[in-house]
């Protein structure tokens, strides 16, 4: 059943497209701004078939996914470290909450000059950025398990590992995907918008250089591409996430 | 009937079933106040098979001395025993405890966590499957199977953690105000069933409530607790049949033993209630 | 007394971190070399000689101006059009997931046409400053409005209040924590939008200063102002912060929850 709310967003987005159609094809919106959505798509078909396209795709995409799985795996490990030890967690209680409040984009020239101009600096500007939002996320997923639940474990005199694997880890299991949700998300922000200040290749990167040359068909064209791949992949985290959560009959 | 819950009734096996003997509980210092003596020194011998329960004032350690009895928690000073054997810091096994707060695994379907604690025992798959049928039909929940605690009303998933410690076949059950979140109706309602499980398993049973009409209806006796630290006031028998139920209340003796209690509890709980000391031992969220 | 020795021991955690902080950066100084980063003394010199010369308070103007008017866009803007979104069910609904998935896409491929709409300079940075703000305060206003607690305005139906008085003495109280916890975030994202918008093509600003040091590699100027641009943030944050949980009296603030 489509609700509502789904009909009029669609008919609002379409809209909207159409407008802009309609806006660039009479000329009240200038080529030199904005190209119309009908000549993106053609503008999109070409790009996907010129040859050095797939190498920037294959470029920004590998870094995502090793930047996603450094975040996802690492700042699963380091939260349920700090989780377990208090000591730690304490000092780096005041750190992590200030984390995102730093521009760390500031920082980007510092490990280009440290690792060079290759996909490393982006991959570890882009890990740095996402693994926080899971360590976050482990973090509050643990110590909300309720304690209700701990005593149940006792009475069932489960071992440590049954107890953290068969009781915390569920119990926690939807903060921690929602913290692997945004940590997907933060990996591409942070890769490509790497590549679009500091790189020599990388989709990112040929957003800015299409700009700088003013090939407005190529740039909404990569503008158009990213977004669309971005917007999907987000959404099949989504997606998945509301049928583990529908599973447990928790759909919001 | 086919299945039996308890393999043994205990009444043939123990005279007193769990002991505690001069048990004291002190919370240590925490930022805010100093040291809070919580429970004791308190003495309590539980018969086997009977149905005992406990009231008294909040925060007077009703709950501190369900978690002692169940191994859940350790006494700062005195002994619990179980079956004869010490209790120290750890559940021995038939015991099962069922609690106020929701304690059904959110993430496993009704029969799954009705299974759990066979499965983590190693139990084998036929013997599980028949106790899980078993349980899951006694309280009711056979057309909930695949339901998830979510999809379930309150007192519904009450019910999956009671089937899930019956499966267990515990010998005794401790009960920590497990019908505090229900309707009066559905209270009534799962105290029937309560006795019910308590007739048909032979195990002994203990309940920790703070509603006297509750206590008055299912029990054999009625430990009095006084506001903290907790000790029993007096023990009331009530001599009430074996067989019974919630239309019990009809009775005119019945209003009697309820008045008695709160007789004991008026003070208590002003006591308590101007005190205002904070409940300890409860949920930290 | 006890207050004083309770503001202590809340001082001591930022300074045994910032103590880290540095010690941290001065074994990557011993590791790396001066070539790729500069020992913090010396940094933190050329700092505050940076700072005094004529020639670096245009830029700071410049980065901070742009950020103050991005931020009060973000504010203003984002209250207003979250408090119409909490208020009107539906209209809540149509948009929520758009700003959510606008959220969580990469902004800065949106810049190029930021540049082409509003031109190279000032007011394409506060666009791009803005745009990167408003969706968590519209998006927390929203959730506040919404989730305002029936209760209170059934109360105040029945202590006969007047719209006017329901509107400033329940729905103010009931909705400034939240609300307050997003401007919050506001104002980091401003911040790192600002930030982005000046990295690239941008001819003033801390970004342009920045962008130039690497031209030069010029690891001493680069670390200066990423370290005067992070405590910036983090002081800001840290004062911002404070008042976000007085405001919510001792419960965590929902923002710090995920």
């Amino acid at each position: 059943m489509i609700s509502k709310a789904t009909i009029i967003r669609t008919v609002v987005l379409v809209g909207a497209v159409a407008a802009l159609e309609v806006a660039c094809r009479t000329g009240a919106i200038q080529p030199a701004l904005v190209i119309a959505p009908s000549a993106m798509v053609k503008a999109l078909a070409e790009t996907l078939q010129s040859d050095d396209f797939g190498g920037h795709v294959q470029q920004t995409l590998s870094a995502v996914a090793i930047a996603m799985t450094l975040a996802i795996v690492g700042g699963f490990a380091i939260g349920f470290v700090l989780h377990w030890i208090p000591f730690l967690r304490r000092a780096f209680n005041p750190f992590l909450a200030a984390y995102y409040a730093i521009p760390h984009f500031a920082f980007y020239p510092l490990l280009i000059v440290i690792f060079g101009l290759g996909p490393a600096p982006l991959i570890v500007l882009a890990t740095l950025f996402a693994m926080v939002a899971m360590i976050v996320a482990t973090m509050a997923g643990l110590d909300r398990v309720p304690r209700v639940l701990l005593k149940t474990a006792r009475i069932h005199r489960l071992s440590l590992m049954q107890e953290i694997w068969r009781i915390r880890l569920p119990a926690a299991a939807p903060h921690i995907l929602s913290g692997l949700k945004l940590a997907v998300a933060y990996s591409f922000i942070g890769v490509i918008a790497g590549e679009f200040i500091l790189s020599t290749s990388g989709i990112g990167h040929e957003i800015a250089y299409a700009y700088d040359n003013f090939d407005n068909p190529r740039m909404y064209a990569l503008i158009l591409f990213v977004l669309g791949i971005v917007t999907t992949f987000n959404m099949l985290v989504w997606t998945w996430e509301r049928r583990l959560a529908r599973r447990r009959g928790m759909a919001s | 009937m086919a299945t039996r819950l308890a393999s043994v009734p205990v009444a043939e096996t123990y005279k007193v079933h769990a002991r505690l003997d001069g048990v004291t509980r002190i919370y240590p210092p925490r930022a805010g106040h100093g040291e809070v003596h919580a429970l004791g020194p308190l003495s309590l011998d539980l018969r086997a098979g009977e149905f005992l329960s406990v009231v008294g004032p909040s925060g007077c350690g009703k709950s501190t001395l369900l978690d002692v009895l169940a191994g859940l928690a350790v006494p700062s000073a005195g002994t619990v025993e179980f079956e004869g054997k010490r209790v120290l810091g750890e559940v021995p096994d038939g015991v099962g405890v069922v609690f106020q707060e929701d304690a059904s695994f959110p993430w496993l379907s009704v029969e799954d966590n009705v299974a759990f604690g066979l499965r983590r025992a190693g139990m084998d798959a036929a013997e599980t499957r028949r106790r899980v049928d078993f349980a899951v039909g006694f309280m009711g929940l056979k057309d909930f199977r695949r339901a998830y605690p979510s999809q379930l009303s309150g007192g519904m998933r009450q019910r999956v953690c009671i089937a899930r410690t019956l499966v267990l076949q515990p010998r005794l059950i401790l009960l920590d105000e497990p019908f505090g979140a229900l309707d009066q109706q559905t209270r009534l309602l799962m105290g029937d069933e309560l006795l019910r499980l308590w007739r048909e398993t032979g195990a002994t049973v203990l309940l920790i409530t703070h509603a006297l009409d509750e206590a008055n209806l299912l029990s054999d006796r009625i430990g009095v607790m006084a506001a903290r630290p907790g000790r029993f006031i007096d023990i009331v028998g009530t001599g009430w049949p074996r067989d019974r139920d919630s239309r019990l209340a009809e009775r005119p003796d019945f209003g009697a033993v309820t008045a008695r209690l709160w007789s004991y509890l008026r003070g208590e709980s002003l006591k308590a209630l101007q005190g205002s000391s904070p409940p300890l031992g409860g949920e930290a969220r | 007394m006890t207050l004083s020795l309770r503001s202590l021991r809340s001082l001591r955690d930022p300074i045994l971190v910032a103590i880290g902080l540095v010690t941290l950066w001065q074994v990557l100084h011993q590791i790396a070399g001066d070539s790729a980063v500069t020992a913090p003394a010396p940094t933190l010199a050329h700092l505050w000689e940076m700072v005094g010369q004529a020639r670096f308070l245009p830029h700071l103007r410049e980065t901070g101006l742009a950020f103050l008017q991005a931020l009060a866009i973000s504010c203003i803007g984002g209250v207003l059009v979250g408090v119409v979104l909490g208020g009107h069910r539906l209209t809540g609904e149509v948009a929520e997931p758009i700003l959510v998935g606008l959220y969580s896409v990469p902004k800065i491929t949106l810049y190029p046409v930021i540049l082409l709409l509003f031109g190279l300079g000032m007011p394409a940075k506060v666009a791009f400053g803005a745009l990167h703000g408003i969706i968590p305060v519209v998006l927390f206003t929203m959730n506040a409005v919404r989730n305002v607690n029936r209760t209170y305005l059934r109360a105040g139906r029945a202590m006969r209040l007047t719209p006017a008085q329901t509107a400033w003495h329940i729905l103010v109280p009931a909705t400034l924590p939240e609300i307050f916890s997003g401007l919050r975030i506001g104002f980091s994202l401003t911040l790192l939008g600002t930030m982005l918008g000046e990295l690239f093509a941008s001819q003033r600003g801390l970004g342009f200063l920045l962008m130039t040091a690497i031209d030069l590699h010029d690891v001493k100027t680069i670390l200066a102002i990423a370290v005067l641009i992070s405590a910036f943030a983090v002081l800001a944050n840290a004062a911002l912060l404070a008042i976000d949980r007085r405001l919510h009296r001792g419960a965590t603030p929902e923002a710090e929850k995920t």
